[in-house]
């Protein structure tokens, strides 16, 4: 079993930085992390694989940054494909896709797995297209991944439970954060990571033409970006015996019940 | 980039490790562990799973492998745990009771004893002081007799940190009485008859941390229990004391860190004379010279970390370091409890039990006194 995650590398959200006012981008020239997101798949890759499958990362990040990889590898990833090149500064989601799946391709995986959705960009629609770009079937939200012989057997969360998906492998499965517990890489895991292989790639490496990504090659442009609004102050309830039925009309009124 | 000139990326993330690990599985259930007056073992357990006891064993022993650095870079982690006890009965199994093992045992109590040592079904604990010999290690009455093919022990030892629920007690004893510094170590399990845990001593800090007096009577260990070379304990227990020392400060130091960020956040959010107490210049101020005296104390302790690495004597620096770090880390708590007003009077209020955890620092593994008579002794040509 021959597993890849596709794994994000993002600013510490503890610390995230700042907006690039000219490209309404977030700047990623500081030191970055493993999404949290990604830790879930990670963690269900090791699992799905035990002893004998391995499990491989691909990440697209600026700067040849590998903070994050290294923290997938020392929670027992074997090796990395990291994507960094100038050319790719201003990607979208599809451009980040295809380079993801060209990385992808350059191993025959039986298994990719993605997160739903990254922590800082939240577009939600990497994984399935490059299931798309790929041509293989995908699963999404999977809560649970069981496989058995060609299929992966999966658990899909629905808003009111969730439904059972059989699928052919290879494929792709986006899954859901917080289901399973990533575990903490152990200090020998930490000291391991330094020695496992991470092979940095360009564009050109992969076989991409450099004018199709990047600024160059996005379709998709950000407008405008505006603060959220500030939060309102709540209402405080103070018990003089009715603060329950206050409670009551209130979220009555907001229809929640 | 690292913050820290002495450390690898890899230094980084055990050091990032170990304070998610403290923050996830010990903040939230360390009041428990204080009421309980222990750290419940399935806790050390993990711990064990994930290398945690093993920085300072060799890679060929099953250890990490790694130096002083780490240590310090594991106890400050530590730190952010915000319970001393807890700090304790982990640095006192990986960095003051093991390391003698590792420094002076033989090939056959390695292989006894370093496999539990490091997934923590072995924790250990060092009993050297007594009720008459505290700062004064020579001072150890605790005897061992030859006895045929072993050793019978008879004293007592005090403030035995997790003398409790240790299963290895590694114990210091005189067996030379014609030379004051004539002791020796032995290796001591738990359900060896003769040792007893005579008494589990109430403390002001440390709470969870389990704290004993042990006794022995007539208690036989056979020969291959004798730690190192027989009549040379002395040096061998001196042999970890810098080690000690440094390890101590640097949880001090972790958890001061925690002290004054928590105390910022409260001065930032309490409101006081129209305005929150942090916009009061007196506490800004205060708190800001700690913050600078703690950064200059965290920079020295990496500093002696690296002179022990580089295999230099480090006394004098150590010393120093110990004496400085522990009073600062009080006057910190001091003040934390201050800027938190009565709320930090209350139990209920980490730093009130941060201030009382502290107060064991400047006294246990070298008092400040003797630290800068340590310092005193090396400053200036006899
Ligand atoms: C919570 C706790 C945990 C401990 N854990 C352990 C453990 O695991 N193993 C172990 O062996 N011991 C342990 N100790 C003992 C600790 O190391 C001693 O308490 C410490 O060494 C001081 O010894 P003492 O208490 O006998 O004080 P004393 O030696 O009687 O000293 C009392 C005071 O006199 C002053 N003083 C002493 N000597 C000098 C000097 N030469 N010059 C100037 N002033 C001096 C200092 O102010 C000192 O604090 C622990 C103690 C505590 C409280």
């Amino acid at each position: 079993m021959n597993i890849v995650v596709c794994v994000k590398q993002i600013p510490d959200p503890a610390d995230p930085g700042a907006l690039d006012p000219e490209t309404k981008t977030l700047k990623r020239d500081v030191k970055l992390i493993l999404d949290e997101s990604d830790s879930y798949g990670v963690e269900m890759a090791l699992q799905l694989a035990g002893d004998e499958g391995t499990v491989s990362l691909v990440s697209m990040a600026p700067n040849s940054e590998v903070g994050g990889l290294r923290t997938a590898l020392a929670m027992g990833a074997e090796s990395a494909v990291l994507v960094s090149d100038d050319a790719l500064k201003g990607s979208d989601a599809l451009t980040t896709a295809k380079v993801l799946a060209a990385a992808i391709a350059k191993s025959s995986p039986d298994l990719v797995i993605a997160a739903t959705e990254s922590s800082d960009g939240y577009t939600g629609t990497v994984p399935e297209q490059i299931a798309a770009l790929m041509d293989l079937p995908s699963v999404t939200f999977a809560k649970e991944i069981a496989l058995d012989g060609g299929t992966a057997k999966v658990k899909r969360q629905t808003e009111s439970g969730y439904d059972s998906v059989e699928c052919p492998l290879p494929c792709l499965v986006s899954v859901t954060a917080g289901v399973v517990e990533p575990r903490y890489p152990s200090f020998k895991g930490i000291m391991a990571a330094k020695a496992k292989p991470v092979e940095e790639v360009t564009v050109a490496d992969l076989g991409l033409d450099a004018g199709s990504v990047g600024w160059a090659g996005a379709g998709q442009e950000i407008v405008s970006i505006e603060d959220a609004p500030a939060r309102e102050a709540g209402e405080v309830i103070e018990d003089e015996g009715d603060a329950h039925e206050r409670i009551v009309a209130f979220l009555d009124e907001l229809k929640v019940l | 980039m690292n913050r820290n000139v002495y450390f690898t990326d890899e230094l980084q993330a055990i050091y990032d490790q170990t304070v998610t690990f403290v923050e996830n599985e010990v903040v939230p259930h360390g009041a428990l562990w204080e009421e309980a007056g222990k750290v419940p073992r399935d806790v050390l357990k993990r711990m064990g799973a994930l290398g945690m006891f093993g920085l300072r064993i060799p890679e060929s022993l099953g250890g990490v492998g790694l130096g002083a650095i780490a240590s310090a870079a594991f106890a400050e982690g530590l730190g952010a745990s915000t319970f001393g006890g807890f700090e304790a009965t982990t640095l006192v199994h990986t960095d003051m009771a093991s390391p003698h093992l590792v420094h002076s045992g033989d090939d056959d109590q390695l292989a006894e004893y370093l496999p539990g040592i490091l997934t923590g079904e072995t924790i250990t604990a060092i009993a050297i002081s007594e009720p008459d010999a505290g700062s004064d290690v020579a001072g150890v009455r605790t005897t061992a007799a030859r006895d045929g093919d072993g050793w019978l022990i008879n004293g007592a030892k005090t403030y035995i940190t997790n003398g409790v629920y240790a299963e290895l007690v590694i114990v210091a004893a005189r067996t030379d009485h014609d030379n004051r510094y004539g002791l020796s170590m032995f290796l001591v399990d738990r359900d060896t008859e003769g040792f007893e845990v005579a008494n589990k001593l109430d403390k002001t800090g440390w709470r969870c941390s389990d704290t004993a007096e042990l006794t022995f009577t007539d208690c036989y260990v056979p020969d291959t229990k004798l730690l190192g070379t027989e009549h040379r304990g002395f040096y061998e227990v001196m042999k970890n004391f810098q080690n000690e020392r440094l390890v101590l400060v640097c949880m001090g130091v972790g958890a001061a860190q925690r002290a004054i960020d928590m105390t910022l956040d409260y001065a930032q959010n309490r409101k006081a004379f129209g305005a929150t107490l942090y916009d009061l210049g007196a506490i800004r101020q205060r708190l800001a010279m700690r913050q600078g005296e703690l950064d200059a104390v965290r920079a020295s302790m990496y500093h002696c970390a690296w002179l022990m690495e580089q295999g230099v004597d480090a006394t004098k620096e150590v010393s120093g370091l110990k004496a400085f770090g522990a009073e600062l880390v009080n006057q910190i708590m001091y003040d934390c409890v201050q800027f938190h007003g009565g709320m930090g009077y209350m139990t209920e209020t980490a730093v009130e039990r941060m201030s009382r955890d502290a107060r064991i620092l400047p006294i246990g593994g070298g008092a400040t006194e003797v630290m800068l008579e340590e310092v005193a002794k090396r400053s200036y040509a006899s």
